[in-house]
């Protein structure tokens, strides 16, 4: 099991009990043979799984509908693929290598030469950043609009948002160079998680490594307090979902003792899918998928900041935020934890299955 | 999911829907089919016992590894077939029948006293001392008019899960 919050790893499991326990509670009467029999309750729940779940359905990725099915449309259609792949594509690369030329030949010696000049560094480099990821927005003709005010830099705060793909990343990094907390991805993204996004004080992780948890969680928790560091975001999912659903928020984010400003990003999908499905291509992939389509189209939301109220938990804090971004972003939500694509259910879960129907059987033996 | 996309022809249709009793119309065997390739993630023609778990909402059965060896490694047809008892076509009896498969893992027609007690410490696990499930097992059994060394057939199951307004189905989605 791996998960970013610390330690006791019991406490996420009402939401989901919750939801599983809603099954069987049946009037009272005494107790025959046939219903301890009768398993037909947990066979159609297993059936009814096999044939489609909630889970699955969060990590679906969802083409946009084929238009180009009649005579009159095709010819359009492939007219767009001609435009897109030999006349848009190009001009992008040609922008995203400049971008990089000019990012990188500013960045170099921004960061060894002004060695001594500390808050001067910081600021060049974050507006470097800034500048770096509006070139890559550009480079998907990323069409976003901002709502809400853009966020400042201050102690204390912590920004939350759902989470679609990497690009999330770079929408929001474009107009605010934000820490974020992230995995740690191999090739060349993993280079610039160690070099250039180190200096606007990333944090990433490893997923399974379960003492990494302990280590990211003291570094939250001094970053928040940094008068000049950059706001911190995290995206409490854990992992990509297609933007259709919400899995359960990781407490991390929200027992750190600040106020908690949630952020919601909603794609568009006419042109292209925008979820992330880290298990069936690359991230460079998926960027070449993006940069072949017409246009990346997206909502961000900043929403109302929001702290814990006295005697609320952080789960309970973590689900109102999620119901916020849910309802801002028009996404269902699911009980699971995003995780799960990575390790099994706890035994937890079954056992409050187990209990439920032990009870049963138990207090209709009683009746009798 | 992209490469996947159904390409059954309608004769492939037809044999599935041959095999499995025409409990389902051909609009749910493509959607079948997509799911069952969306569980095949490495295309290999059948779903194994580890794609099944990575369910999560299978994973958390408690009959789940019970189930697991009925369904491990089905290919198409018979994964549709296995599916149908639960179709809302299928007669009580074809419900009847698959639970008692469910029972009868050894698949040599009978029901032993120590099958249901399996099945019953799956449902129950530790919330439940093997003492009181043998207990509430041996007595409801007797109350029904068997004993501890009863083989139960399918019949006994019919006879006994008939009128007990069982109700066992699953809609398949279908877009």
């Amino acid at each position: 099991m791996s998960r970013l919050r610390p330690s006791s790893s019991e406490v996420d499991l009402p939401i989901i009990e919750e939801y599983l326990s809603e099954s069987t509670q049946e009037p009272k009467k005494r107790l025959l043979l046939r219903d301890l029999l009768d398993i037909s309750p947990a066979l159609t729940e297993a059936a009814g799984a096999i044939v489609d779940d909630s889970f699955t359905r969060c990590f679906k990725s969802n083409p946009p509908e084929p238009w180009n099915w009649n005579v009159y449309l095709f010819p359009l259609w492939c007219l767009g693929v001609v435009t897109r792949y030999c006349f848009l594509f190009p001009i992008r690369v040609i922008v995203l290598a400049a971008g990089w030329i000019i990012f990188l030949s500013s960045f170099i010696p921004v960061h060894f030469l002004l060695k001594g000049h500390d808050k001067l560094r910081r600021t060049m480099e974050r507006k470097l950043v800034e500048f770096m990821c509006s070139i890559f927005v550009a480079s998907w003709t990323g069409v976003v609009k901002y709502h809400g005010p853009r966020p400042s830099r201050r102690p204390k705060q912590v920004f939350v948002a759902n989470h679609t793909s990497m690009i999330d990343f770079i929408i929001l990094e474009q107009m605010t160079a934000f820490a974020v907390i992230m995995q740690k991805h191999p090739g060349w993204v993993g280079l610039l998680q160690s070099t250039i996004l180190e200096s606007v004080g990333c944090i990433w992780f490893n997923r399974t490594e379960a003492k990494d948890r302990e280590i990211i969680t003291k570094r939250m928790k001094d970053h928040v307090q940094g008068l000049d560091n950059n706001p911190l975001l995290i995206f409490p999912e854990g992992t990509c979902v297609n933007n259709h659903y919400t899995v359960m928020f990781k407490k991390g984010a929200f027992e750190l003792d600040c106020t908690v400003c949630p952020v919601a990003i909603k794609y568009n999908k006419i042109f292209v899918d925008a979820f992330w499905n880290s298990r069936k291509q690359s991230f460079t992939r998926h960027l070449l998928q993006l940069m072949t389509s017409w246009a990346v189209v997206c909502d961000v939301w900043y929403l109302e900041p929001l702290t814990l109220k006295p005697g609320e938990t952080s789960i309970e804090f973590a689900e109102r935020i999620r119901d916020i971004i849910s309802v801002r972003a028009g996404l269902k939500k699911v009980p699971w934890d995003g995780y799960l694509k990575y390790s099994r259910p706890r035994p937890k879960l079954t056992e409050s299955k187990q209990k439920v129907f032990a009870e049963s059987v138990l207090q209709r033996l009683e009746e009798n | 999911m992209g490469n996947t996309s159904s390409l059954l022809t309608q004769y492939d249709i037809e044999e599935v829907q041959e095999h499995c009793n025409n409990l389902f119309t051909q609009q749910e065997i493509v959607s079948l089919y997509n799911r069952f390739c969306q569980l095949d993630r490495s295309a290999k023609g059948f779903i194994s016992a580890d794609e099944f778990m990575s369910v999560p909402e299978f994973a958390v059965n408690p009959l789940s590894q019970r189930l697991l060896r009925m369904v491990d490694g089905l290919n198409f047809k018979d994964f549709v077939a296995f599916l149908s008892a639960f179709s809302s076509h299928a007669s009580l009896q074809q419900k009847i029948e698959l639970i008692f498969k469910v029972y009868d893992l050894d698949c040599n027609g009978k029901v032993t006293f120590n099958d249901i007690l399996d099945v019953l410490r799956d449902l129950t696990g530790s919330f439940m001392s093997e003492k009181q499930r043998e207990q509430v097992l041996s007595h409801v059994l007797e109350e029904a008019g068997y004993s501890r060394e009863s083989l139960l057939t399918v019949d006994d199951f019919l006879k006994i899960l008939s009128n007990s307004g069982l109700k066992m189905e699953v809609e398949v989605p279908v877009d």
